[in-house]
Protein backbone atom coordinates (compact mmCIF):
# COMPACT_ATOMS: atom_id res chain seq x y z
CA UNK A 1 0.00 0.00 0.00
CA UNK A 2 1.10 3.63 -0.85
CA UNK A 3 0.64 4.90 2.57
CA UNK A 4 0.93 8.77 1.47
CA UNK A 5 -0.83 8.16 -1.66
CA UNK A 6 -4.23 6.79 0.72
CA UNK A 7 -3.28 9.96 3.23
CA UNK A 8 -3.80 12.16 0.47
CA UNK A 9 -6.84 10.78 -0.33
CA UNK A 10 -8.26 10.73 3.18
CA UNK A 11 -6.51 14.40 3.26
CA UNK A 12 -4.70 13.41 6.01
CA UNK A 13 -1.36 15.11 6.06
CA UNK A 14 1.24 12.81 7.11
CA UNK A 15 5.20 13.12 7.71
CA UNK A 16 7.40 11.02 6.10
CA UNK A 17 8.63 9.40 10.01
CA UNK A 18 4.70 8.81 10.71
CA UNK A 19 4.06 7.16 7.02
CA UNK A 20 7.13 4.91 7.80
CA UNK A 21 5.31 4.32 11.16
CA UNK A 22 2.08 3.52 9.78
CA UNK A 23 3.17 1.54 6.73
CA UNK A 24 4.16 -2.04 8.33
CA UNK A 25 0.77 -1.48 10.83
CA UNK A 26 -1.44 -1.03 7.63
CA UNK A 27 0.12 -3.78 6.04
CA UNK A 28 -0.04 -5.96 8.83
CA UNK A 29 -3.78 -5.63 8.76
CA UNK A 30 -4.68 -5.98 5.05
CA UNK A 31 -2.65 -9.50 5.52
CA UNK A 32 -4.96 -10.12 8.63
CA UNK A 33 -8.36 -9.00 6.37
CA UNK A 34 -6.89 -11.18 3.64
CA UNK A 35 -7.73 -14.53 5.20
CA UNK A 36 -11.19 -13.64 3.34
CA UNK A 37 -10.01 -14.46 0.25
CA UNK A 38 -9.76 -17.94 0.70
CA UNK A 39 -13.68 -18.23 1.45
CA UNK A 40 -16.07 -18.85 -2.24
CA UNK A 41 -18.38 -16.03 -1.51
CA UNK A 42 -18.99 -16.82 -5.68
CA UNK A 43 -22.73 -15.45 -6.05
CA UNK A 44 -23.56 -14.27 -2.00
CA UNK A 45 -25.75 -11.16 -2.38
CA UNK A 46 -24.14 -8.58 -0.15
CA UNK A 47 -25.12 -6.90 3.15
CA UNK A 48 -25.29 -3.49 3.50
CA UNK A 49 -28.10 -3.27 6.09
CA UNK A 50 -28.46 -5.63 9.08
CA UNK A 51 -32.03 -6.27 8.49
CA UNK A 52 -34.38 -6.71 5.05
CA UNK A 53 -36.57 -3.91 6.56
CA UNK A 54 -38.35 -1.10 4.37
CA UNK A 55 -36.54 1.98 4.38
CA UNK A 56 -39.41 3.55 5.79
CA UNK A 57 -40.78 7.01 4.00
CA UNK A 58 -41.93 10.08 6.82
CA UNK A 59 -44.61 12.43 5.89
CA UNK A 60 -43.44 15.34 3.73
CA UNK A 61 -44.16 17.88 5.67
CA UNK A 62 -41.99 20.86 6.36
CA UNK A 63 -40.70 20.61 9.98
CA UNK A 64 -37.18 22.18 9.37
CA UNK A 65 -37.20 25.93 11.16
CA UNK A 66 -34.23 28.22 10.32
CA UNK A 67 -31.31 27.35 12.39
CA UNK A 68 -28.32 29.08 11.08
CA UNK A 69 -27.01 30.97 14.26
CA UNK A 70 -27.41 27.78 16.22
CA UNK A 71 -25.82 25.61 13.67
CA UNK A 72 -22.96 27.84 12.98
CA UNK A 73 -21.67 28.58 16.12
CA UNK A 74 -19.80 25.77 16.35
CA UNK A 75 -18.08 26.42 13.43
CA UNK A 76 -14.10 27.62 13.44
CA UNK A 77 -15.19 30.99 10.99
CA UNK A 78 -17.98 32.69 9.72
CA UNK A 79 -19.29 35.47 8.17
CA UNK A 80 -22.83 36.87 7.04
CA UNK A 81 -23.84 34.03 7.53
CA UNK A 82 -21.64 32.01 5.45
CA UNK A 83 -18.81 29.82 6.38
CA UNK A 84 -15.05 31.39 5.89
CA UNK A 85 -12.47 29.20 4.03
CA UNK A 86 -9.07 29.96 2.82
CA UNK A 87 -9.51 31.43 -0.87
CA UNK A 88 -9.53 28.82 -3.62
CA UNK A 89 -9.49 30.78 -6.75
CA UNK A 90 -6.79 32.69 -7.81
CA UNK B 1 -25.95 3.89 47.77
CA UNK B 2 -22.77 3.87 46.35
CA UNK B 3 -24.13 0.24 45.10
CA UNK B 4 -28.00 0.89 44.45
CA UNK B 5 -29.87 -0.36 41.50
CA UNK B 6 -31.70 2.11 39.38
CA UNK B 7 -35.04 0.30 40.43
CA UNK B 8 -34.21 0.61 43.94
CA UNK B 9 -33.36 4.38 44.03
CA UNK B 10 -36.61 4.45 42.01
CA UNK B 11 -38.72 2.80 44.88
CA UNK B 12 -36.81 5.34 47.32
CA UNK B 13 -37.67 7.82 45.47
CA UNK B 14 -41.21 6.75 44.26
CA UNK B 15 -41.66 6.04 48.24
CA UNK B 16 -40.05 9.49 49.50
CA UNK B 17 -37.49 7.83 51.02
CA UNK B 18 -34.78 9.96 49.22
CA UNK B 19 -35.20 13.00 46.44
CA UNK B 20 -33.56 13.63 43.52
CA UNK B 21 -31.61 16.55 44.73
CA UNK B 22 -30.20 14.21 47.44
CA UNK B 23 -29.34 11.12 45.30
CA UNK B 24 -27.47 13.94 42.91
CA UNK B 25 -25.52 15.44 45.54
CA UNK B 26 -24.51 11.96 46.76
CA UNK B 27 -23.10 10.68 43.66
CA UNK B 28 -21.56 14.08 42.81
CA UNK B 29 -19.62 13.46 45.92
CA UNK B 30 -18.41 10.15 44.80
CA UNK B 31 -17.36 11.65 41.65
CA UNK B 32 -15.44 14.22 42.63
CA UNK B 33 -13.59 12.10 45.08
CA UNK B 34 -13.08 8.94 43.21
CA UNK B 35 -12.35 10.47 39.71
CA UNK B 36 -9.05 11.49 39.87
CA UNK B 37 -8.35 8.53 40.36
CA UNK B 38 -10.41 6.49 37.39
CA UNK B 39 -10.91 9.27 34.75
CA UNK B 40 -14.41 7.87 33.93
CA UNK B 41 -15.79 11.28 33.79
CA UNK B 42 -14.36 13.63 30.86
CA UNK B 43 -16.99 16.59 32.13
CA UNK B 44 -19.09 16.82 34.86
CA UNK B 45 -20.25 20.20 36.26
CA UNK B 46 -22.06 20.07 39.58
CA UNK B 47 -24.46 23.29 39.42
CA UNK B 48 -26.14 21.99 36.27
CA UNK B 49 -26.65 18.68 37.78
CA UNK B 50 -28.07 19.92 40.75
CA UNK B 51 -30.18 22.28 38.71
CA UNK B 52 -31.53 19.22 36.67
CA UNK B 53 -32.12 17.26 40.37
CA UNK B 54 -33.91 20.31 41.75
CA UNK B 55 -36.15 20.85 38.36
CA UNK B 56 -36.75 17.00 38.39
CA UNK B 57 -38.11 17.17 42.26
CA UNK B 58 -40.38 20.28 41.58
CA UNK B 59 -41.65 18.24 38.74
CA UNK B 60 -42.44 14.92 40.98
CA UNK B 61 -44.42 17.52 43.63
CA UNK B 62 -46.35 18.89 40.77
CA UNK B 63 -46.82 16.28 38.13
CA UNK B 64 -45.56 12.98 39.63
CA UNK B 65 -43.47 10.96 38.80
CA UNK B 66 -42.05 10.35 34.99
CA UNK B 67 -40.73 6.93 34.21
CA UNK B 68 -37.17 7.79 35.06
CA UNK B 69 -38.10 10.71 37.57
CA UNK B 70 -34.97 11.98 39.23
CA UNK B 71 -32.65 9.34 38.50
CA UNK B 72 -29.11 9.85 37.61
CA UNK B 73 -27.66 8.75 34.14
CA UNK B 74 -24.29 9.14 32.95
CA UNK B 75 -23.80 9.29 29.16
CA UNK B 76 -21.17 8.08 26.57
CA UNK B 77 -19.14 11.55 25.50
CA UNK B 78 -20.30 10.45 21.99
CA UNK B 79 -24.32 11.71 22.53
CA UNK B 80 -24.63 15.13 21.44
CA UNK B 81 -26.25 17.31 24.43
CA UNK B 82 -26.82 20.92 24.46
CA UNK B 83 -25.96 21.91 27.73
CA UNK B 84 -22.01 20.16 27.86
CA UNK B 85 -19.28 19.40 25.63
CA UNK B 86 -19.70 16.78 23.11
CA UNK B 87 -16.02 15.67 22.54
CA UNK B 88 -15.86 11.75 21.26
CA UNK B 89 -12.59 11.78 23.29
CA UNK B 90 -10.89 13.81 20.22
CA UNK B 91 -8.39 16.82 19.89
CA UNK B 92 -10.94 17.20 16.35
CA UNK B 93 -14.01 18.37 18.37
CA UNK B 94 -12.20 19.05 22.03
CA UNK B 95 -14.26 22.86 21.81
CA UNK B 96 -17.33 21.39 20.24
CA UNK B 97 -20.81 21.90 22.10
CA UNK B 98 -23.34 20.32 19.93
CA UNK B 99 -26.48 22.65 18.75
CA UNK B 100 -29.37 19.65 19.71
CA UNK B 101 -29.50 16.36 21.50
CA UNK B 102 -29.53 13.18 20.34
CA UNK B 103 -33.04 11.59 20.07
CA UNK B 104 -31.87 9.31 23.17
CA UNK B 105 -30.86 12.24 24.98
CA UNK B 106 -33.98 13.80 24.65
CA UNK B 107 -35.93 10.90 25.80
CA UNK B 108 -33.95 10.41 28.86
CA UNK B 109 -34.82 14.21 29.53
CA UNK B 110 -38.32 13.88 28.90
CA UNK B 111 -37.98 10.85 31.68
CA UNK B 112 -37.34 13.12 34.23
CA UNK B 113 -34.05 11.81 34.39
CA UNK B 114 -30.96 13.71 35.80
CA UNK B 115 -27.59 13.68 33.67
CA UNK B 116 -24.45 13.73 35.41
CA UNK B 117 -22.11 14.29 32.58
CA UNK B 118 -19.96 12.97 29.85
CA UNK B 119 -18.15 9.76 30.26
CA UNK B 120 -14.60 8.73 28.76
CA UNK B 121 -14.18 6.50 25.90
CA UNK B 122 -11.76 5.53 23.31
CA UNK B 123 -11.69 8.50 20.55
CA UNK B 124 -14.69 8.16 17.92
CA UNK B 125 -15.20 4.70 19.89
CA UNK B 126 -12.19 3.11 18.11
CA UNK B 127 -10.60 0.99 20.82
CA UNK B 128 -10.95 -2.31 23.10
CA UNK B 129 -9.67 -0.55 26.05
CA UNK B 130 -10.64 3.04 26.48
CA UNK B 131 -6.33 4.01 25.80
CA UNK B 132 -6.72 5.93 22.50
CA UNK B 133 -8.98 8.63 24.78
CA UNK B 134 -7.57 12.28 24.30
CA UNK B 135 -8.11 12.53 27.63
CA UNK B 136 -5.96 9.77 29.03
CA UNK B 137 -7.18 5.95 29.96
CA UNK B 138 -9.98 5.06 32.07
CA UNK B 139 -8.73 2.64 35.33
CA UNK B 140 -10.55 -0.85 36.05
CA UNK B 141 -11.85 0.10 39.59
CA UNK B 142 -11.35 -3.72 40.20
CA UNK B 143 -7.64 -2.84 39.25
CA UNK B 144 -6.77 0.28 38.34
CA UNK B 145 -3.20 -0.77 36.88
CA UNK B 146 -5.77 -2.71 34.36
CA UNK B 147 -7.98 -1.08 31.46
CA UNK B 148 -11.86 -1.21 31.72
CA UNK B 149 -12.45 -2.20 28.20
CA UNK B 150 -13.67 -0.32 25.43
CA UNK B 151 -14.84 1.89 24.13
CA UNK B 152 -17.58 2.74 26.67
CA UNK B 153 -14.98 2.18 29.01
CA UNK B 154 -15.70 5.50 30.89
CA UNK B 155 -19.64 4.29 31.36
CA UNK B 156 -18.75 1.08 33.19
CA UNK B 157 -15.84 2.48 35.21
CA UNK B 158 -18.59 5.00 36.61
CA UNK B 159 -21.12 1.93 36.98
CA UNK B 160 -19.13 -0.71 38.52
CA UNK B 161 -17.18 1.89 41.12
CA UNK B 162 -20.57 3.43 42.25
CA UNK B 163 -19.91 6.35 40.65
CA UNK B 164 -23.31 6.64 38.94
CA UNK B 165 -26.28 3.70 39.06
CA UNK B 166 -26.48 3.48 35.29
CA UNK B 167 -24.94 5.06 32.15
CA UNK B 168 -25.89 4.95 28.04
CA UNK B 169 -23.00 3.37 25.99
CA UNK B 170 -22.75 2.81 22.17
CA UNK B 171 -21.72 -0.36 20.51
CA UNK B 172 -20.08 -1.06 17.53
CA UNK B 173 -18.14 -4.34 17.53
CA UNK B 174 -18.43 -4.82 21.33
CA UNK B 175 -18.04 -1.32 23.59
CA UNK B 176 -20.71 -1.98 25.43
CA UNK B 177 -20.71 -5.79 26.52
CA UNK B 178 -16.47 -5.89 26.56
CA UNK B 179 -16.15 -3.34 28.93
CA UNK B 180 -19.76 -4.68 30.95
CA UNK B 181 -17.91 -7.64 31.19
CA UNK B 182 -14.54 -6.67 31.93
CA UNK B 183 -15.62 -4.21 35.15
CA UNK B 184 -18.56 -6.68 36.32
CA UNK B 185 -21.49 -4.87 35.32
CA UNK B 186 -24.63 -5.22 32.81
CA UNK B 187 -24.68 -4.16 29.42
CA UNK B 188 -26.96 -4.46 26.66
CA UNK B 189 -26.28 -4.28 23.01
CA UNK B 190 -30.12 -3.90 21.79
CA UNK B 191 -31.08 -4.84 18.14
CA UNK B 192 -30.15 -2.91 15.44
CA UNK B 193 -32.67 -0.20 14.72
CA UNK B 194 -34.26 -0.58 17.43
CA UNK B 195 -32.67 3.07 19.21
CA UNK B 196 -32.17 5.83 17.08
CA UNK B 197 -28.84 6.85 16.03
CA UNK B 198 -29.75 10.60 15.56
CA UNK B 199 -27.20 13.00 16.99
CA UNK B 200 -24.72 9.99 18.20
CA UNK B 201 -21.90 11.14 16.66
CA UNK B 202 -21.58 8.32 14.07
CA UNK B 203 -18.50 5.55 13.64
CA UNK B 204 -19.78 2.83 11.28
CA UNK B 205 -23.31 3.74 10.56
CA UNK B 206 -24.45 -0.08 9.80
CA UNK B 207 -22.93 -1.28 13.22
CA UNK B 208 -23.76 1.56 15.52
CA UNK B 209 -26.41 0.87 18.02
CA UNK B 210 -26.78 2.73 21.80
CA UNK B 211 -27.68 0.71 24.78
CA UNK B 212 -27.81 0.99 28.67
CA UNK B 213 -25.02 -0.37 31.05
CA UNK B 214 -26.51 -1.05 34.48
CA UNK B 215 -25.86 -3.45 38.10
CA UNK B 216 -28.44 -5.89 36.98
CA UNK B 217 -30.29 -6.85 33.86
CA UNK B 218 -33.99 -4.98 35.65
CA UNK B 219 -32.32 -1.68 35.43
CA UNK B 220 -31.28 -2.77 31.49
CA UNK B 221 -34.79 -3.02 30.59
CA UNK B 222 -35.68 0.19 32.73
CA UNK B 223 -33.46 2.40 30.77
CA UNK B 224 -33.96 0.50 27.15
CA UNK B 225 -37.88 0.70 27.80
CA UNK B 226 -37.29 4.47 27.61
CA UNK B 227 -34.63 5.18 24.89
CA UNK B 228 -35.74 2.58 22.25
CA UNK B 229 -38.68 2.93 20.16
CA UNK B 230 -38.75 4.55 16.29
CA UNK B 231 -37.30 8.07 15.50
CA UNK B 232 -38.46 9.51 12.07
CA UNK B 233 -35.07 11.56 11.36
CA UNK B 234 -33.20 8.03 11.58
CA UNK B 235 -33.92 6.26 8.23
CA UNK B 236 -32.28 3.19 9.95
CA UNK B 237 -34.59 3.35 12.85
CA UNK B 238 -37.60 1.10 12.24
CA UNK B 239 -40.42 2.00 12.47
CA UNK B 240 -42.62 -1.50 12.92
CA UNK B 241 -40.58 -3.30 15.41
CA UNK B 242 -42.01 -5.68 17.89
CA UNK B 243 -42.00 -3.99 21.25
CA UNK B 244 -42.52 -6.77 24.43
CA UNK B 245 -42.59 -5.78 28.08
CA UNK B 246 -38.85 -5.82 28.67
CA UNK B 247 -39.94 -5.89 32.82
CA UNK B 248 -42.07 -8.17 33.05
CA UNK B 249 -39.22 -10.53 31.00
CA UNK B 250 -37.22 -9.55 34.15
CA UNK B 251 -39.45 -11.66 36.30
CA UNK B 252 -38.39 -14.73 35.02
CA UNK B 253 -36.92 -16.64 37.90
CA UNK B 254 -36.19 -20.21 35.48
CA UNK B 255 -35.79 -21.29 32.01
CA UNK B 256 -37.58 -24.51 31.76
CA UNK B 257 -37.83 -25.25 27.93
CA UNK B 258 -35.05 -22.68 27.19
CA UNK B 259 -32.88 -24.00 24.24
CA UNK B 260 -29.42 -22.33 24.85
CA UNK B 261 -27.35 -22.77 22.11
CA UNK B 262 -23.03 -23.49 23.03
CA UNK B 263 -21.41 -22.13 19.86
CA UNK B 264 -18.19 -24.75 19.42
CA UNK B 265 -16.51 -21.37 18.07
CA UNK B 266 -16.71 -19.84 21.25
CA UNK B 267 -15.09 -22.28 23.07
CA UNK B 268 -11.37 -22.27 21.35
CA UNK B 269 -7.44 -22.34 22.51
CA UNK B 270 -6.03 -19.40 23.63
CA UNK B 271 -9.00 -18.23 26.15
CA UNK B 272 -8.35 -17.14 29.50
CA UNK B 273 -8.84 -20.97 30.94
CA UNK B 274 -10.61 -19.58 34.03
CA UNK B 275 -12.79 -17.85 31.38
CA UNK B 276 -13.57 -21.02 29.86
CA UNK B 277 -14.47 -22.47 33.25
CA UNK B 278 -16.62 -19.45 34.64
CA UNK B 279 -18.56 -19.60 31.67
CA UNK B 280 -18.88 -23.61 31.90
CA UNK B 281 -19.59 -23.51 35.38
CA UNK B 282 -23.06 -20.43 34.32
CA UNK B 283 -23.95 -22.84 31.92
CA UNK B 284 -23.96 -25.78 34.38
CA UNK B 285 -26.06 -22.85 35.93
CA UNK B 286 -28.73 -23.00 33.37
CA UNK B 287 -28.94 -26.64 33.07
CA UNK B 288 -29.87 -26.47 37.20
CA UNK B 289 -32.35 -23.67 36.32
CA UNK B 290 -34.53 -25.92 33.43
CA UNK B 291 -32.47 -25.15 29.68
CA UNK B 292 -31.21 -27.51 27.51
CA UNK B 293 -27.40 -27.07 26.26
CA UNK B 294 -27.24 -27.61 22.39
CA UNK B 295 -24.16 -27.85 21.00
CA UNK B 296 -24.23 -25.58 17.60
CA UNK B 297 -21.96 -24.60 15.35
CA UNK B 298 -21.70 -20.90 13.54
CA UNK B 299 -18.89 -21.95 11.19
CA UNK B 300 -17.88 -18.19 9.92
CA UNK B 301 -17.23 -16.58 13.25
CA UNK B 302 -13.46 -17.05 12.28
CA UNK B 303 -13.91 -14.60 9.75
CA UNK B 304 -15.93 -11.92 11.29
CA UNK B 305 -13.05 -9.80 12.77
CA UNK B 306 -11.50 -9.67 9.08
CA UNK B 307 -15.05 -8.46 7.85
CA UNK B 308 -15.24 -6.06 10.36
CA UNK B 309 -12.26 -4.81 10.25
CA UNK B 310 -12.74 -3.77 6.89
CA UNK B 311 -17.02 -2.69 6.96
CA UNK B 312 -16.33 -0.87 10.33
CA UNK B 313 -13.07 1.67 9.03
CA UNK B 314 -14.46 1.61 5.59
CA UNK B 315 -17.78 3.54 7.13
CA UNK B 316 -15.99 5.31 9.51
CA UNK B 317 -13.29 6.54 6.77
CA UNK B 318 -16.87 7.89 5.37
CA UNK B 319 -17.93 9.71 7.98
CA UNK B 320 -15.33 11.17 9.55
CA UNK B 321 -14.34 13.34 6.17
CA UNK B 322 -17.27 15.34 8.00
CA UNK B 323 -13.99 16.80 10.00
CA UNK B 324 -12.57 18.94 7.62
CA UNK B 325 -12.29 22.21 9.92
CA UNK B 326 -15.06 24.20 7.96
CA UNK B 327 -18.40 23.67 10.10
CA UNK B 328 -17.26 22.71 13.48
CA UNK B 329 -14.32 21.66 15.37
CA UNK B 330 -10.55 21.89 15.24
CA UNK B 331 -8.89 24.07 11.96
CA UNK B 332 -5.46 24.37 12.08
CA UNK B 333 -3.98 27.57 12.32
CA UNK B 334 -2.78 29.99 9.20
CA UNK B 335 -3.61 27.29 6.61
CA UNK B 336 -1.78 28.00 3.41
CA UNK B 337 -4.79 27.37 0.91
CA UNK B 338 -7.84 25.09 1.10
CA UNK B 339 -6.07 21.51 1.14
CA UNK B 340 -4.07 22.47 3.64
CA UNK B 341 -6.25 23.29 5.99
CA UNK B 342 -8.30 19.75 5.60
CA UNK B 343 -4.72 18.03 5.83
CA UNK B 344 -3.36 20.49 8.50
CA UNK B 345 -6.64 19.60 10.33
CA UNK B 346 -7.02 16.34 10.06
CA UNK B 347 -3.61 15.23 10.96
CA UNK B 348 -3.81 17.23 13.83
CA UNK B 349 -7.37 16.74 15.36
CA UNK B 350 -7.32 12.76 14.59
CA UNK B 351 -4.92 10.36 17.30
CA UNK B 352 -3.09 7.29 16.24
CA UNK B 353 -5.83 4.63 16.22
CA UNK B 354 -8.37 7.22 14.39
CA UNK B 355 -5.90 7.76 11.29
CA UNK B 356 -4.82 3.88 11.49
CA UNK B 357 -8.67 3.22 10.72
CA UNK B 358 -9.41 6.17 8.14
CA UNK B 359 -6.63 5.36 6.19
CA UNK B 360 -7.29 1.74 6.31
CA UNK B 361 -11.12 2.17 5.55
CA UNK B 362 -9.79 4.51 2.72
CA UNK B 363 -7.67 1.95 0.88
CA UNK B 364 -10.66 -0.79 0.80
CA UNK B 365 -12.91 1.88 -0.78
CA UNK B 366 -10.39 3.18 -3.24
CA UNK B 367 -10.40 2.31 -7.01
CA UNK B 368 -9.41 -0.47 -7.94
CA UNK B 369 -9.62 -2.25 -3.93
CA UNK B 370 -13.37 -1.95 -3.25
CA UNK B 371 -14.47 -5.35 -4.98
CA UNK B 372 -11.60 -6.81 -3.51
CA UNK B 373 -12.14 -5.95 0.00
CA UNK B 374 -15.49 -3.47 0.73
CA UNK B 375 -18.12 -5.74 -1.95
CA UNK B 376 -15.88 -9.35 -0.67
CA UNK B 377 -16.74 -7.95 3.67
CA UNK B 378 -20.20 -7.23 2.76
CA UNK B 379 -20.66 -10.93 1.47
CA UNK B 380 -18.73 -12.61 4.11
CA UNK B 381 -21.42 -10.54 6.54
CA UNK B 382 -23.99 -12.23 4.81
CA UNK B 383 -22.61 -15.70 5.39
CA UNK B 384 -22.51 -14.84 9.25
CA UNK B 385 -26.25 -13.24 9.40
CA UNK B 386 -27.04 -16.87 7.51
CA UNK B 387 -24.91 -18.42 10.17
CA UNK B 388 -27.49 -16.95 13.30
CA UNK B 389 -30.61 -17.65 11.35
CA UNK B 390 -29.35 -21.17 10.95
CA UNK B 391 -28.79 -21.57 14.53
CA UNK B 392 -32.06 -19.95 15.85
CA UNK B 393 -33.83 -22.81 13.95
CA UNK B 394 -32.77 -24.94 16.73
CA UNK B 395 -32.67 -22.91 19.81
CA UNK B 396 -33.95 -19.93 21.42
CA UNK B 397 -31.08 -18.04 22.81
CA UNK B 398 -27.05 -18.25 22.33
CA UNK B 399 -25.02 -18.02 25.42
CA UNK B 400 -20.85 -17.61 25.18
CA UNK B 401 -18.40 -15.62 26.89
CA UNK B 402 -18.08 -12.17 26.25
CA UNK B 403 -14.47 -11.65 25.63
CA UNK B 404 -12.19 -14.60 26.20
CA UNK B 405 -9.94 -12.88 28.58
CA UNK B 406 -10.47 -10.69 31.78
CA UNK B 407 -9.02 -6.39 31.68
CA UNK B 408 -5.42 -6.86 31.03
CA UNK B 409 -2.68 -3.90 31.80
CA UNK B 410 -2.06 -0.95 30.72
CA UNK B 411 -0.29 -0.26 27.59
CA UNK B 412 -0.01 -4.08 27.46
CA UNK B 413 -1.87 -4.37 23.79
CA UNK B 414 -0.99 -0.55 22.37
CA UNK B 415 1.46 -2.02 20.19
CA UNK B 416 -0.17 -4.21 17.47
CA UNK B 417 -3.74 -3.37 16.52
CA UNK B 418 -4.38 -6.72 15.59
CA UNK B 419 -3.63 -8.10 19.16
CA UNK B 420 -6.47 -5.47 20.62
CA UNK B 421 -9.02 -5.89 17.42
CA UNK B 422 -8.98 -9.85 18.64
CA UNK B 423 -9.91 -8.55 22.34
CA UNK B 424 -13.59 -8.43 20.46
CA UNK B 425 -13.63 -12.16 18.77
CA UNK B 426 -16.46 -12.95 20.57
CA UNK B 427 -18.86 -9.58 20.09
CA UNK B 428 -18.00 -8.57 16.52
CA UNK B 429 -20.15 -11.23 14.90
CA UNK B 430 -23.65 -10.12 16.39
CA UNK B 431 -23.51 -6.35 15.40
CA UNK B 432 -22.51 -7.68 11.94
CA UNK B 433 -25.56 -9.56 12.07
CA UNK B 434 -27.77 -6.58 13.88
CA UNK B 435 -28.57 -8.83 16.63
CA UNK B 436 -29.32 -7.91 20.22
CA UNK B 437 -26.67 -9.08 22.90
CA UNK B 438 -26.04 -8.73 26.40
CA UNK B 439 -23.60 -9.15 28.89
CA UNK B 440 -23.81 -9.76 32.64
CA UNK B 441 -21.08 -10.80 35.30
CA UNK B 442 -20.70 -14.96 35.75
CA UNK B 443 -17.30 -15.64 37.62
CA UNK B 444 -14.01 -14.59 38.06
CA UNK B 445 -10.45 -14.89 36.68
CA UNK B 446 -7.33 -13.92 38.57
CA UNK B 447 -10.06 -11.86 40.54
CA UNK B 448 -11.27 -10.01 37.60
CA UNK B 449 -14.52 -10.14 36.15
CA UNK B 450 -15.76 -12.62 33.49
CA UNK B 451 -18.42 -11.85 31.59
CA UNK B 452 -21.47 -14.27 30.12
CA UNK B 453 -22.87 -12.73 26.79
CA UNK B 454 -26.53 -13.86 25.55
CA UNK B 455 -27.28 -13.62 22.20
CA UNK B 456 -30.97 -13.65 20.38
CA UNK B 457 -32.77 -13.37 17.47
CA UNK B 458 -33.76 -9.95 15.95
CA UNK B 459 -36.19 -7.66 18.43
CA UNK B 460 -35.70 -10.73 21.14
CA UNK B 461 -34.22 -7.94 23.64
CA UNK B 462 -37.27 -10.44 26.13
CA UNK B 463 -35.28 -13.57 25.63
CA UNK B 464 -32.07 -12.18 26.73
CA UNK B 465 -33.57 -10.29 29.41
CA UNK B 466 -35.74 -13.43 30.90
CA UNK B 467 -32.17 -15.39 30.60
CA UNK B 468 -30.16 -13.46 32.02
CA UNK B 469 -32.46 -12.16 34.64
CA UNK B 470 -33.25 -16.17 35.71
CA UNK B 471 -29.69 -16.22 35.91
CA UNK B 472 -29.17 -13.39 37.66
CA UNK B 473 -31.66 -14.52 40.74
CA UNK B 474 -29.53 -17.77 41.01
CA UNK B 475 -26.37 -16.05 41.78
CA UNK B 476 -24.46 -13.84 43.01
CA UNK B 477 -22.16 -12.34 40.87
CA UNK B 478 -23.79 -8.92 39.61
CA UNK B 479 -23.64 -8.43 43.97
CA UNK B 480 -20.00 -8.49 44.25
CA UNK B 481 -18.26 -4.94 43.98
CA UNK B 482 -15.13 -3.49 44.02
CA UNK B 483 -12.62 -2.85 47.46
CA UNK B 484 -12.13 0.69 48.03
CA UNK B 485 -15.24 2.28 46.76
CA UNK B 486 -17.77 2.26 49.40
CA UNK B 487 -17.28 4.91 51.70
CA UNK B 488 -18.16 8.50 50.23
CA UNK B 489 -21.64 9.28 49.59
CA UNK B 490 -22.49 6.44 51.61
CA UNK B 491 -25.97 7.68 53.11
CA UNK B 492 -28.73 8.29 50.65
Amino acid sequence: MDVQKVAELARIRLTDEEAAELAPQLEHILKYVDSLQGLDTGDVSPTAHPHDAAMPLRADIADNPSRRNALQMPAPKTESGLYVVPKVIE
Amino acid sequence: MPFSHLHELKSQLDGGETTASTLAENYLKRIQTHNPTLNAFVHYDDKHVMAQAEASDAHRAKHGPRALEGLPIAIKDIFCSTDSPTTCCSNILKEYVAPYDAHVISLLREAGAVLLGKTNMDEFAMGSSNETSVFGPVRNPWNIDCIPGGSSGGSATAVAAGLAPAALGTDTGGSIRQPAALTGTVGMKPTYGRVSRRGIIAFASSLDQAGPMTRCVRDAALVTSVIAGHDARDATSVADAPVLDWLAACDRKDMKGLRIGKPAEYFIDGMHPEVTKAVDAALETCRDLGAEIVDISLPHTKYAVATYYVIAPSEASANLARYDGVRFGHRCSNPADLSDMYTRTRDEGFGAEVKRRILTGTFALSSGYYDAYYRKAQQVRTLIRRDFEKAFEQVDVIATPTSPMPAFRLDEKTDDPITMYLADIFTIALNLAGLPGLSQPCGVAEGLPVGLQWIAPAWREDVLLSAASAFEDATEWHTRTPDGFDTVGGAA
